[in-house]
């Protein structure tokens, strides 16, 4: 009965850990591109786009807090759906 | 028509945060994980020899002294050999985990680049400044990678590799042509 309990115990744990790995690896791509979008808003002057007549053509291509969240959102749509999915499969055989 | 030097700096910070974002979710799942996918296994190793092949344009077009060529070539040729050891290991071409030990010196050469080509002190401009933090930056990513090599399943040291690179990214996006830093800026910086 008890060693029952503990292993129920061990497997709750294990699911807490893992689900929090799931949550942190889906936060990372948001969390960055909310911080882009928070870059934008506290210096307006580095988006270039909303004053293009006074800028070279670098810096209307290159605007750091707009890359800040194409970075973050390229990550999340691209490399976080298949991590997800081998993580649950790990997971998921682990657990057999 | 070449890029403004700030402008190539805030390009590398992007590599460098997808790189950092990628490296931080591979120590959260674990190397085991990461690795399920090839291309994800040569990511890492790939973009720094990439970023060791763009080094050279960055030496050709943007150095303005003897010291800065000098510190740029030596820093490129750090990276290419680090990121083509990690390749080759990764691939299975190499099988001893000493070339590992070419990460810690790929950090290591980056980082004396960065502080000895730097020629002003830490307040002369934010430039300079962001020169002397990325060189003790590197610095301190070589001792992680002296540890990641020691303890390859760490996850402070994976996480702390990842950080490294983060960190990278943020100073990066700081850097301006002419900036002060903390209110100081020296007038032979270019100051008006």
């Amino acid at each position: 009965m008890d060693a029952e309990l503990v292993r129920e115990r061990a497997e709750a744990r294990a699911r807490i850990r893992q689900s929090r790995r799931h949550t942190a690896v889906s936060a990372l791509g948001p969390l960055t591109a909310l911080a882009g979008l928070i870059w934008a808003l506290i210096q307006p002057y580095r988006i270039t786009l909303l004053d293009p007549d006074g800028h070279s053509l670098w810096y209307l291509v290159v605007q750091p807090p707009l890359l800040v969240i194409l970075a973050g959102a390229i990550f999340h749509f691209w490399v976080v759906p298949g991590l997800l999915a081998d993580l649950e499969e790990v997971e998921g055989r682990s657990k057999e | 028509m070449t890029p403004p030097p700030e402008v190539v700096h805030w390009m590398f910070a992007v590599g460098f945060l997808f790189l950092g974002l990628c490296l931080l979710a591979e120590a959260l799942v674990g190397r085991e994980v990461w690795r399920r996918r090839s291309w994800r296994a040569y990511l890492w190793p790939g973009v720094a020899f990439l970023m060791g092949i763009l080094m050279w344009p960055v030496m050709v077009f943007f150095t303005s002294s003897a010291i800065h060529m000098l510190a740029h070539g030596v820093w490129a040729q750090a990276m290419m050999v680090a990121g083509a050891a990690q390749l080759a290991l990764v691939r299975g071409k190499l099988q001893n985990q000493l070339w590992n030990l070419t990460v810690p010196f790929a950090f290591a050469v980056s980082g004396a680049a960065f502080l000895i080509h730097e020629q002003n002190s830490w307040l002369f401009s934010r430039a300079a400044f962001l020169h002397h933090a990325l060189g003790w930056t590197a610095l301190v990513g070589a001792a992680i990678t002296l540890g990641l090599f020691a303890r390859p399943r760490s996850p402070v040291f994976n996480a702390g590799f990842a950080v490294v690179f983060l960190a990278f990214a943020a100073l990066l996006f700081c850097d301006r042509n002419v900036a002060p830093i903390f209110g100081h800026l020296s007038p032979l910086a270019g100051a008006k």
